[in-house]
């Protein structure tokens, strides 16, 4: 028997007929054989349940009617730009952040490219409920994307350094996001209780976020430290927030911040719950940055002290880049789950994107439309998580190769 | 001692870390002072007082109704026994809430690892969906666009003519809670420890023995089929029964719509997490544990059950547990469809008296003290499955 080898030649690729693939996949056994049917009917039974209700019972008018609604809320119709022109500079950053990133590989891939196609067809699709001008000023946001991928890149080949600058120039974007929707200086305010549907869902979040990092840090350096006085008061904070409902926490936000404050101080509602979401997040960030600053090898510290660095720069410029960038990605899926928790703004009355399909709903004229409503914010919160996590994870095989 | 051993105070290592921890508890305290301070002037201002004795005042009534108690209450009686309601509420939704939110978990996290590409779709599709949206949009979903939609009770939705749902509630069959009902339950338990005894034997008998262990497995069979047995006739199960003619059903088990919506909505969520935690233990199972326990000529059920289970358990156990401590968490969204858990309780207890601190230190303590119970219970089991070194 002669067995030839040709070395140096791709190894022979499987051509798998669809007969053979259905048998190998779904019918190997007996018992793949009955767990193939069952889910077959089973989908059969949700699928066509599905599709009926959909196109016969469903009534989809009351999306169409209320879209703003849903994504600006009640803010001010006539400075309805400024909420596009923050949504047109996050757009601008995000593809300049991603062509910086991707800079290395090739930044139009078949999967970049279909994205960038299915983006393209909703926003044609979405001039049906919401009207050409958005259509056209949504297609012009991806337009905005590609061109700030390609600035991005090309600025990143030439600048490389300009990666590490990349969460300094978010932070600025970030303030003056801020004071585009709020106003003040040179612009009308807008009161921040004015705000509501997704802007109101995706301030709270955001800026809760910004808020507990610097926290959250402190308090995973406080746990970590040697000083038994800071180390058991950041434990008993931690665990005592962690131990909580983030329900109760955000009542007592709304409760008892007036309570034990001056007299005099009156906080909006809106800066109540972003409170109470930041005392919260803070105690969770902190347990995901300590696993960071634990993966930080102890040789690091020892060979800084060596050099003469001071603790509090060996911690600024040797520990804490470094065991942050090993938990970006867990940073992340903090922020997915903040995200999904304002929702809970809904309950102690404040309209965000939950809030506001509460109040759609309480009206005459949509009442019992809930399956519609639902499955509608369902989508928009679904998409922001589900690309927000796909999103890390890419972030993550970055950072892993760098 | 010359004076240049001496190193001057500010360059002391040791001065510095007493001085800054002086200073940080300083200024928490400081903060304390200043908040407490504020408290005491608000509460003068607003002819608030502090004190507890209002829970057990018998001439104070909670005068409010609470939709489901699993024990007798009233709305004459004290606000005790209302939080005492709400307490035995939410351990009934942790309870039955961990027990089927880890079998559906389970069940889904090896349905992600099935060679059935069919059962592996619908796994992650369920597991992707249910992760990325909000649970109190699932509650809200569960409560108004189906349990309060389903059919009223003279037309009930009706599956082997045992469950019946209607828009007042899930109606399940019972056991009736008669004599013959407890002697099968003890005659369960005893089968269930026999059971686990037999279990062990077996396992030993094929790790030290190397022996097939097939007369106690056949042993196990017979447990099985009767304890079977006793649950279909022994345990004087009791259907509910429609009576047209005064509209309502009697008898079974009868779940309130927020119960059930409570149930179903943490179910799905909280499995969904879990499903994620199985998958990751089981993958965390190096694949060479697979190919040399089928090198040995074990059968895959046994792989499962000898070599893989009991390492991806240890890697499971933590971030199972804090699945389970997030589930007893999320059971506080309750409030949000009505269902009277303890925290609804307390809250509605705060807005009716203005006893705000006193109902938020309730619940920090019936919380906290919840997930200790947890967390011990569960730190427990970890201790019992860790490897035992030497």
């Amino acid at each position: 028997m002669t067995t030839t080898t040709n070395l140096g030649s791709k190894p022979p690729v499987n051509s798998v007929s669809p007969l053979t693939w259905v048998k190998k996949n779904l019918f190997s056994t007996w018992y793949n054989g009955i767990l193939t049917i069952l889910s077959l009917l089973f989908l059969y039974g949700i699928g066509s349940g599905l599709l009926r209700w959909t196109f016969t019972q469903a009534q989809w008018g009351v999306i169409g009617a209320n879209l703003r609604l849903f994504f600006v809320g009640l803010y001010p119709q006539t400075l309805i730009w400024r909420p596009w022109t923050s949504l047109g500079i996050i757009i601008i950053m995000g593809g300049f952040s991603w062509g910086i990133l991707t800079r290395k590989g090739a930044i139009f891939s078949r999967t970049t490219l279909i994205i960038l196609g299915i983006l393209g067809a909703t926003c044609v699709a979405l001039s049906i409920p919401a009207g050409i001008q958005s259509s056209l000023l949504l297609w012009g946001m991806l337009f905005l994307l590609i061109i700030g991928a390609v600035v991005g890149r090309r600025v990143g080949t030439r600048i490389p350094a300009i990666a590490n600058w990349l969460p300094l120039i978010w932070l600025v974007t970030f303030f003056v996001l801020l004071w585009l929707l709020e106003g003040g200086l040179f612009l009308r305010q807008v009161r921040r209780d004015d705000l509501s549907g997704l802007i109101l869902t995706l301030f709270v979040a955001i800026v809760s976020i910004v808020l507990s990092f610097p926290f959250g840090v402190l308090l995973a350096l406080g746990r970590q430290s040697s000083l038994p006085a800071i180390r058991w008061l950041s434990i008993a904070y931690i665990e005592l927030i962690r131990g909580l409902p983030l329900i109760g926490i955000l009542f007592m936000a709304q409760v008892m911040l007036p309570l034990v404050l001056p007299s005099g101080v009156r906080l909006e509602r809106v800066v109540r719950a972003i409170a109470g979401f930041t005392i919260f997040t803070a105690a969770y960030l902190a347990e995901n940055v300590r696993g960071g600053l634990q993966s930080v090898p102890r040789g690091q510290v020892e060979a800084a002290k060596a050099l003469g660095l001071s603790i509090p720069l060996v911690l600024i410029f040797i520990v804490l880049p470094q065991a942050i960038k090993a938990v970006i990605p867990t940073i992340v899926g903090q922020f997915i789950s903040l995200f999904k928790d304002t929702s809970l703004l809904a309950i102690v009355g404040l309209v965000d994107l939950l809030g506001i399909s509460q109040s759609i709903l309480a009206s005459p004229k949509y009442l019992g439309r809930y399956g519609e409503i639902y499955l509608f914010i369902a989508v928009i919160y679904w998409i922001c998580c589900y690309s927000m996590s796909l999103a890390s994870r890419k972030l993550e095989n970055q950072l892993g190769r760098d | 001692m010359t004076n240049e051993e001496k190193i001057p105070f500010w360059r002391d290592d040791r001065f510095w870390k007493v001085v800054i921890q002086v200073i940080v508890v300083a200024i928490v305290v400081a903060v304390f002072i200043f908040l407490g301070s504020n408290l005491v002037r608000n509460f003068q201002r607003l002819r608030l007082n502090f004190g507890f004795g209002f829970l057990v005042d018998r001439d104070r009534p909670a005068s409010f109704q609470i939709g489901d108690s699993p024990i007798p209450y009233s709305a004459t009686d004290p606000y005790s026994r209302a939080i005492l309601v709400g307490l035995l509420n939410s351990l009934r939704v942790m309870v039955s809430g961990i027990v089927l939110a880890t079998i559906v978990g389970i069940t889904v996290g090896i349905g992600r690892l099935s060679d059935n590409w069919l059962v592996r779709q619908i796994a992650t599709v369920y597991v992707e969906t249910i992760r990325n949206t909000p649970l109190l949009l699932q509650l809200f979903f569960w409560y108004f666009a189906v349990f309060l939609r389903l059919p009223k009770i003279d037309n009930p939705v009706i599956f082997l003519n045992s469950i019946f749902l209607t828009n007042r509630g899930i109606y399940l069959p019972f056991p009736a809670g008669s004599l013959q009902t407890w002697l099968s339950l003890g005659f369960l338990v005893l089968s269930g420890v026999l059971a686990a005894i037999l279990w062990r034997r077996q396992t030993q008998v094929i790790v030290r023995g190397g022996a097939s262990g097939r007369t106690l497995q056949m042993g196990l069979l017979g447990i099985a089929i009767a304890a079977i047995l006793t649950i279909i006739f022994g345990l004087d199960w009791q259907q509910p029964q429609l009576d047209r003619a005064a509209n309502s059903l009697e008898g079974g088990l009868n779940l309130s719509p927020e119960l059930a919506t409570l149930l179903v909505g943490l179910t799905i969520y909280t499995a969904a997490f879990i499903a994620e935690v199985v998958r990751a233990g089981i993958q965390s199972v190096d694949r060479g544990q697979w190919e040399a326990a089928r090198a040995l000529g074990l059968k895959s059920g046994l792989v499962m059950r000898l070599v893989i289970f009991p390492q991806a358990l240890r890697v499971m156990i933590p971030p199972l547990t804090s699945e389970f401590l997030n589930l007893a968490k999320n059971s506080s969204l309750a409030v949000a469809i009505g269902y009277s858990d303890v925290y609804a309780v307390s809250n509605t207890i705060s807005n009716q008296t203005g006893k705000a601190v006193e109902m938020l230190l309730v619940v920090m303590i019936t919380y906290l003290s919840f997930n200790l119970i947890i967390a011990s219970l569960m730190n427990w089991f970890n201790r019992s499955v860790q490897l035992k070194e030497r």
